[in-house]
């Protein structure tokens, strides 16, 4: 015999199911978790994980890809334009920067250019450039030191200030040579007699009488520095001045004391100011804004930490990347809540539609069983009727004529042949009726007079063995028109069944209960034994027994089943190993129009 | 009382035939509609015990034929198949007559055949 699933067996219905849906099954769903079912065998055919799985993907990806992307083309976008802003920004200060610094060396050689043209500077009186270097300390703000004049030949003749330079020969030094050639000159910073740091800045200036001279002073640094340090950088900045060969010409932050060589590699030429990034010694990744100062050997840069500028770039960031999480969980929480929604309603849809299906080729197999039943009961009839007569008549013979009479164990072996077949009949009559049914005749019936009727037949066995029996039947429970002689065979089934379960003393309860306006349920409980699930599943199949030896046939609960049928009915069964077993009955008030 | 027993089982008619005979019924027997009609023909019975189901013509029609030669004959049917359509074909068509399925026992039909042949004549006559 093909197994099959388990038909009639009392499914969770949808709403049950709904309404049973606990806080945990409804974030697990139920498809979730590979139930011990009767569908277990189809289960391949419904994989609903993999359903939602996909769902999940798909939908999550088409909503989080572009998310994504956005995110982080804004991230980028957002990123650059800050970078690039704190590049124009720094540039903007690098040009101010070296404007002022320019303005300071050229108001400087200026004054120096415009002393140079006074005659009475070009007099070699000591006393008369000692006021003029006055002048200029009051002018300029204490920056000259000191000033002094060279002849055509490169010799100091003229000077005033701390130094003994007066007779110096300066003919044979570069800076001689390049202010002769330009006109002007600024000399890298030196620290001078008081180690403090200078610069030289000389101009050279033509007399009347066609001669040149070089007027020289020495400058102290200090507005610079003054300048330099009064900058407001953000993010670490320094800012500070190099040489051409990289060595500091102001103080440094970062990099220490005048005439240090700075670690960083000297900028190529450039006219403008110039932003590139730079990664120092120490590992910092920094903004470096740069200016060639125009005729010094100047060159002015600013640095900035670009960790620190980015400082606020990196809540951004943060605020960014949160608002993307937050984003992506609530999708991702939304879209598998809502797959998990439809694949439990495809769920519902399909085992549904799958215990229809059981249930019909249930149904069907019994038809069938039963239409062979039958045809096997007619066929073994006859010949069981011939042996009947045959067996009958050589009773009568022995009765009727006397001649064996005497004979008791001819008589005891022909008493033997008839049981037999009397046996035999009852088997094919019952193999008859559970395939047809002789009457059909509809009356009113109250339910609780027609139980009582059956739990009569049965009164005696439950006295002997004290066996409780409750019956309750509400009053409201309406008369219904069936059929008497099925509905006492059904019940008397089903008692009977349930007889055989219970231990002495054991309890039966009967009771009917209203469904809606068109049926009633009879529940019939037991304490006894129960039915184990994998009978579950067989026992309204004929045959069925699990008193082979004790003498079932295994057509009782078929029969029930197949009297249900006909009075348009449904019986359902639910049992526990141990506990008990409970037979639900349902009955149509009136029956169905086709079979009236 | 004069009991005609017909079916196609000859074994079983046979012996039924003889146990009856043994109880005091003057019973024959037939096996097969013709051999039934024929019967008929030369004798007259009381009841007809009729197979349903027999090859060529069933009970039902071989009652219609012998009704129409002995209007007074009662019926009895035997089956070894207990289908309704079987016995919704004899309520309908003769409210008096009986109906047994096989094996039988022999006093039930005994008891049954008397209790046809006292009916009163067929409602449809």
């Amino acid at each position: 015999m093909v197994p099959i699933g388990r038909p009639l067996i009392s499914y969770p219905t949808v709403d049950q199911e709904i309404k049973n849906v606990s806080l945990k099954s409804k974030i697990v769903e139920i498809f979730w978790v590979e139930k011990e079912t009767d569908l277990r065998s189809s289960r391949h055919l419904f994989n609903f994980r993999k359903i939602w799985k996909y769902a999940v993907f798909l939908t999550g990806s088409v909503s989080l890809v572009p998310l994504i992307f956005i995110t982080m083309v804004d991230y980028h976008v957002t990123k650059n334009a800050m970078e690039a802003e704190f590049r124009l920004r720094t540039a903007r200060l690098v040009s101010n920067t070296g404007r002022s610094i320019s303005f300071f060396l050229s108001e400087r050689k200026a004054a120096l250019d415009f002393i140079a043209h006074d005659r009475s500077c070009q007099a070699s009186d000591p006393v008369r450039l000692g006021v003029i270097l006055e002048n200029l300390k009051r002018s300029f703000g204490g920056g000259f030191v000191d000033l002094g004049i060279i002849d055509e030949r490169g010799v100091q003749v003229n000077y005033t200030g701390p130094e003994p330079l007066l007779g110096k020969d300066y003919s044979r030094q570069e800076w001689y040579k390049r202010v002769i050639e330009d006109g002007t000159y600024v000399s890298d910073v030196f620290l001078g007699y008081r180690k403090a740091p200078h610069v030289v800045i000389a101009v050279r200036t033509v007399r009347e009488d066609g001669i040149f001279f070089v007027l020289r002073a020495s400058v102290y640094l200090d507005p610079f520095e003054k300048l330099l340090v009064g900058l407001e950088l953000s993010g670490m900045g320094d800012a500070f001045m190099i040489n051409r060969e990289g060595v500091l010409q102001t103080h440094s932050r970062s990099f220490g004391d005048v005439l240090n060589t700075i670690p960083l590699a000297v900028p190529a030429f450039s006219p403008k100011t110039e932003v590139t990034s730079e990664i120092d010694p120490s590992g910092r990744d920094l903004l470096v804004g740069y200016r060639f100062i125009e005729d010094t050997p100047f060159v002015l840069m600013i640095t900035k930490s670009k960790k620190d500028l980015m400082e606020t770039w990196f809540s951004t960031r943060l605020l960014l990347i949160g608002f993307l999480l937050a984003s992506v969980s609530i999708i991702i929480g939304v879209i598998a809540a809502t797959a998990a929604y439809m694949v439990r309603k495809m769920r519902i849809a399909d085992e549904q539609r799958l215990m229809s299906f059981h249930k019909l080729e249930y149904s069907n197999k019994l038809a069938t069983i039963g239409r062979l039943a039958a045809s096997v009961a007619h066929e073994i009839n006859n010949p069981l009727a011939i042996i009947n007569e045959k067996a009958g008549l050589i009773k009568d013979l022995f009765v009727i004529r006397h001649q064996y009479a005497g004979d008791n164990k001819l008589m005891a072996l022909v008493d033997s042949i008839l049981k037999s077949v009397n046996r035999a009949g009852t088997i094919t009559k019952r193999l008859l009726t559970f395939a047809k049914n002789f009457d059909a005749s509809i009356e009113k019936l109250h339910l609780g007079h027609l139980i009582e009727e059956v739990v009569g037949f049965l009164r005696k066995d439950a006295e002997l063995r004290s066996i409780d029996i409750k019956i309750d039947v509400p009053l409201e429970i309406p008369e219904i028109e069936s059929d008497r002689g099925k509905l006492q065979q059904i019940f008397l089934n089903i008692i009977n069944n349930a007889f055989l379960a219970v231990t002495d003393g054991g309890h039966l309860k009967i009771s009917v209960t209203r469904k809606g306006m068109d049926s009633v349920i009879v529940s019939i409980a037991d304490d006894g034994c129960g039915i184990k699930k994998e009978d579950l599943d067989h026992i309204f199949e004929p045959f069925f027994s699990t008193r082979v030896k004790q003498g079932g046939t295994g057509l009782g609960l078929s029969i029930t089943y197949g009297f249900v049928q006909d009075l348009g009915g449904g019986v359902e069964v639910s049992s526990e190993v141990g506990k008990g077993t409970t037979f639900h009955i349902t009955l149509p008030v009136r029956p169905p129009q086709d079979r009236r | 009382m004069r009991v005609l027993l017909v079916d196609d089982e000859e074994e079983f008619v046979v012996t039924l035939t003889e146990r009856l005979g043994l109880r005091g019924l003057d019973a024959d027997y037939a096996t097969s509609a013709e051999d039934a009609l024929a019967k008929a023909e030369k004798n007259s019975y009381d009841v007809a015990v009729l197979d349903m189901r027999m090859p060529k013509m069933g009970g039902l029609a071989i009652r219609n034929a012998l009704k129409g030669r002995q209007p007074d004959m009662k019926f009895l049917f035997l089956t070894g198949y207990g289908s309704e359509e079987d016995f919704n074909l004899v309520v309908s068509q003769d409210g008096d007559s009986a109906y047994l399925v096989k094996p039988i026992d022999i006093t039930t039909l005994i008891a049954k055949i008397k209790e046809v042949s006292d009916r009163k004549g067929g409602r449809d006559d």
